[in-house]
């Protein structure tokens, strides 16, 4: 009885304020649309960065005769050079860091070069002497790596140390600005919706307020009075909530899955975000559009019924 | 029933308080007229009473509660003890006769069954009895006042508050809204009701308030709308002496 009054107001509502109604279900379906797709680039970064990190070594370079960089003088690395660096790495300073290391010598950097740089004219003209040997090291806490460059990097024969993970970071920052911006751009969008929603809500109430006059008077409790009002933004706000949900699924659907994945096919093993993670973002969005509209809506709703 | 204590109400940006240093006292079953010119308080102490608003100095009690301590959240269901009638009747327009009785059980979450028992009941108390399924409009202002009036009684409060109920009807409707607030009364319900109508005080004989500048000047029993007697000045003695 009581809940259908309730729904029954709420209906009559959104069917007296259609054009506002629409309105708020279109601005908070774009900026849910950009707070579903900054939480998607979130979770391609957190994803790429698992895959990659794991991947990412750090490279003691050693010299080679034409190398004059670093600590080198144009000679190639000698073996009790070389013997230095790997004492190093087994010493107890350093060992408890390292999960495990490898030698590339000039024979395998020049293969892991050539298939590397295989559709480039590089590739003719190197020759693998020219190419530095190198230990391949891969750390059991890849944020570690300053520790092995501090203390490697001023040896003997040692032409450079790098982490390979600075290269990734350059990346990855840019996918970190890109979400930011829609994060930016999403909360201007939900600022401008949550003023919209209290807009509708308070214009809802003028266009009843015989009605709510009444019912204060006859002594309607003021959760009664105040829920329709509420229902009438939470339901808006979800539907453009689940606007944006359909719009985050198609968008992993038909860009990243079907263009997306085709064009970085060649890129071997960058797993994209899927229609998992997707279905992920959906409840959230809802969730978030729900509770900032009955949060407007009550703040507004609030402030009329106030003498 | 009601009691006020030496209440002041002031509104801001006018300096010259609405109700002044009003104390009185009306108890359960009284029939009471409220009287003065327009803007001598009688509206703003209606509202008081339905804590509308908050009195700028002193105490009101209402059926035993002292409604400056009491909380937001019970003002509604303090009002439901109390029926509320206007001089423009304030019904939905878009809604039946019945509609409109049953709106105010509606909203306070009385069950169907009970709707449909009281609302005919009353209906047919305030003499509307083939008239439910009638819109508003097609009302004369007097029936229209009667459904304002079966709204106001339909959850048997044991105060009526009525300002200037009269105000837009002939004398001959007046007349009857008057039996029908008389018979609401002798059930039992405390009646206040402000009025300038001087010649339904003149022969109901009942008590008479009346207010001038926000104080009381006269409190008569079986009063007219004039002061026939020597006026019973026992309150508000203060701040007689600035009547402006």
């Amino acid at each position: 009885m009581r809940l259908g009054l309730v729904f029954g107001e709420a209906a009559s509502g959104l069917r007296r304020n259609i054009s506002m109604v629409i309105s708020v279900i279109l601005v908070t379906f774009i900026s849910l649309t950009f707070v579903g797709a900054a939480i998607l680039l979130q979770m391609q970064i957190g994803q790429m960065k698992g895959y990659w990190y794991d991947r990412a070594q750090v490279a003691v370079f050693m010299c080679t005769d034409i190398d004059s960089t670093g600590n080198c003088t144009g000679e190639e690395a000698t073996k009790s050079q070389k013997a230095d660096v790997e004492a190093q790495l087994k010493s107890d300073v350093i060992a408890p860091f390292i999960e495990k290391y490898e030698f590339e010598d000039h024979d395998l950097a020049f293969k892991n070069f050539q298939a590397q740089f295989e559709d480039s004219p590089l590739a003719d003209f190197a020759t693998p002497d020219q190419l530095n040997e190198s230990f391949r090291i891969n750390l059991k806490d890849p944020n570690q790596a300053d520790v092995l460059i501090e203390s490697l990097s001023g040896l003997a024969g040692v032409q450079s140390v790098e982490d390979q993970r600075r290269y990734l970071d350059q990346i990855f920052a840019v996918l970190n600005a890109a979400s930011y911006t829609a994060v930016g751009l999403a909360t201007l969008m939900l600022i401008a919706a949550v003023l919209l929603i209290a807009t509708t809500i308070r214009l809802s109430a003028f266009s009843r307020r015989r009605e709510l006059g009444i019912m204060r008077l006859v002594g309607a409790s003021n959760r009664f009075i105040q829920t329709p009002f509420i229902l009438e933004g939470v339901f808006a706000a979800v539907i453009g909530s689940l606007l944006a949900g359909g719009a985050i699924v198609a968008i992993v659907q038909f860009f990243v899955k079907g263009y997306l994945t085709q064009a970085l096919a060649a890129t071997t093993g960058t797993s994209l975000v899927g229609l998992d993670e997707a279905l992920v973002v959906v409840p959230i969005l809802v969730v978030i559009g729900g509770v900032l509209a009955a949060a407007s809506a009550g703040f507004a709703i609030n402030r009329y019924l106030k003498v | 029933m009601i009691r006020f204590d030496s209440v002041s109400k002031s509104y801001s940006g006018n300096s010259r308080p609405a109700l002044n240093s009003v104390s009185l006292e009306i108890l359960k079953g009284e029939f009471v007229f409220l009287v003065g010119a327009s803007g001598s308080g009688k509206s703003s102490f209606l509202r008081l009473v339905l804590k509308e608003e908050k009195p700028s100095k002193g105490q009101i009690h209402v059926l035993g509660q002292q409604l400056a301590t009491m909380s937001n959240r019970k003002v509604p269901y303090f009002r439901r003890n109390l029926g509320v009638v206007f001089q423009d009747f304030r019904l939905l327009p878009q809604k039946t006769v019945f509609d409109n009785v049953a709106f105010t059980l509606q909203v306070i979450g009385k069950s169907r069954g009970f709707i449909q028992e009281a609302v005919p009941d009353v209906l047919k108390m305030v003499g509307l009895a083939g008239k439910s399924s009638r819109f508003p409009h097609e009302l004369s202002g007097g029936e229209q006042q009667r459904v304002a009036i079966a709204r106001a009684i339909v959850n048997k409060p044991a105060i009526l508050l009525a300002d200037e109920p009269t105000g837009n009807l002939d004398p001959q409707t007046s007349a009857g809204i008057m039996t029908l607030l008389e018979r609401i009364n002798l059930g039992g319900t405390t009646v206040i009701m402000a009025t300038h109508d001087a010649g339904i005080v003149d022969q109901m004989k009942r008590r008479v308030i009346e207010l001038i500048s926000g104080q009381i000047v006269r409190d008569e029993r079986q009063g007219g709308y004039q002061t026939q007697a020597i006026p019973v000045v026992g309150f508000g003695l203060s701040g007689t002496g600035e009547v402006n």
